[in-house]
């Protein structure tokens, strides 16, 4: 597997993200890959950061999703790639229309920084294949704009097709349905506002989301390698 | 060139916690009678007018100043008085 990390002006999650991958799974190859890059079809895995790219002005995810490297990232979207977008990224491509809904405010207006119970809800996607559906993790949050936000027609499709991945255990930020991460129709985009790469070690305080990491692997594994 | 007005809001029915945030702000210091508060973005623009200018202040609008999944916009156009 050969996977890109995202670096937009303002990301602050990148070497994170890319210790996650590189630590975590097999991958042959994990680089840096900055917004300016044209093309990012060199990559079977699409890692997009958290951060506040562009100072988050305007919205969060706003003006990165006009960064050069985003077109080649819908593109490779289109061809069924495996993007996943963490926090900012969860918000950018959801401005790039990869990903439904759209972030509010907190609903208490606070930057909610701690780590949260987070609900496995669908344990058959290619990110969390490795976890149970119904899996209770420990993930950091960290994020003013998470209040996630959709019309009704949209949240039954969601639910009907099995998009919401997870949900918060608590109502953290007001999300509609406590939606905290969901996937597109074909199901291989994902986006979720807590972090699995900060869940990377248990000496620092959890390492729930290693599972992730693994699952987005072994199914890129299962489906691209032959093995005797 | 004329001035452009860009106002930008959530969608109705979208719960806008800024506002209800101010809403209470303004309860607790006794003002009575406000019902509503909404925040908002506005966004001024200098844009070259002539021909399609509704078309593009639209486009500029739908691809980049509002989020149509959850905002709305609307603008004004402000041309500077002749003498």
């Amino acid at each position: 597997m050969r996977a890109a990390v995202i670096v937009f002006p303002g990301s602050n999650c990148d070497t994170d993200m890319f210790h996650a991958v590189k630590d975590f799974t097999e991958a042959e190859v994990v680089e840096f890959v900055p917004h300016t890059a044209n093309s990012v079809a060199a990559y079977d895995a699409i890692f997009i950061p958290g951060g506040f790219s562009y100072g988050d002005y305007l919205r969060t995810g706003a003006i990165a999703r006009f960064a050069p490297v985003m077109k080649s990232v819908s593109e490779e979207a289109a061809k069924g790639k495996t993007i996943v977008g963490v926090c900012n990224g969860f918000q950018i491509l959801q401005e790039a229309g990869l990903l439904p809904g759209a972030m509010k405010r907190n609903k208490d207006l606070k930057f909610i920084c701690r780590t949260v119970d987070l609900k496995v809800e669908n344990s058959k996607t290619r990110f969390t294949s490795s976890y149970d559906k119904g899996d209770v993790l420990r993930i950091p949050v960290a994020h003013g704009e998470g209040n996630f936000e959709c019309d009704d027609k949209t949240y039954d499709q969601l639910q009907q097709k099995g998009q919401i991945v997870f949900t918060y255990v608590d109502d953290v930020n007001g999300s509609k349905g406590q939606i905290a991460g969901v996937q597109n129709e074909a199901g291989n985009v994902l986006g979720m506002m807590p972090h699995p790469e900060r869940a990377m070690e248990a000496w620092l305080g959890s390492e729930d989301g290693r599972k992730l990491f693994t699952s987005v692997y072994r199914n890129w594994r299962e489906s691209n390698v032959v093995t005797n | 060139m004329v001035n452009v007005h860009v106002y930008i809001t959530l969608k109705e029915g979208v719960l806008d916690p800024q506002g209800k945030a101010v809403e209470h702000s303004l309860t607790a210091l006794g003002y009575e009678g406000v019902e509503e508060v909404n925040v908002g973005k506005w966004i001024q623009l200098k844009v070259e007018d002539g021909e399609g200018l509704d078309a593009r202040i639209t486009a500029m609008c739908e691809q980049l100043l509002a989020n149509p999944v959850i905002e709305n916009y609307s603008y004004k156009v402000e041309r500077e008085a002749t003498v």
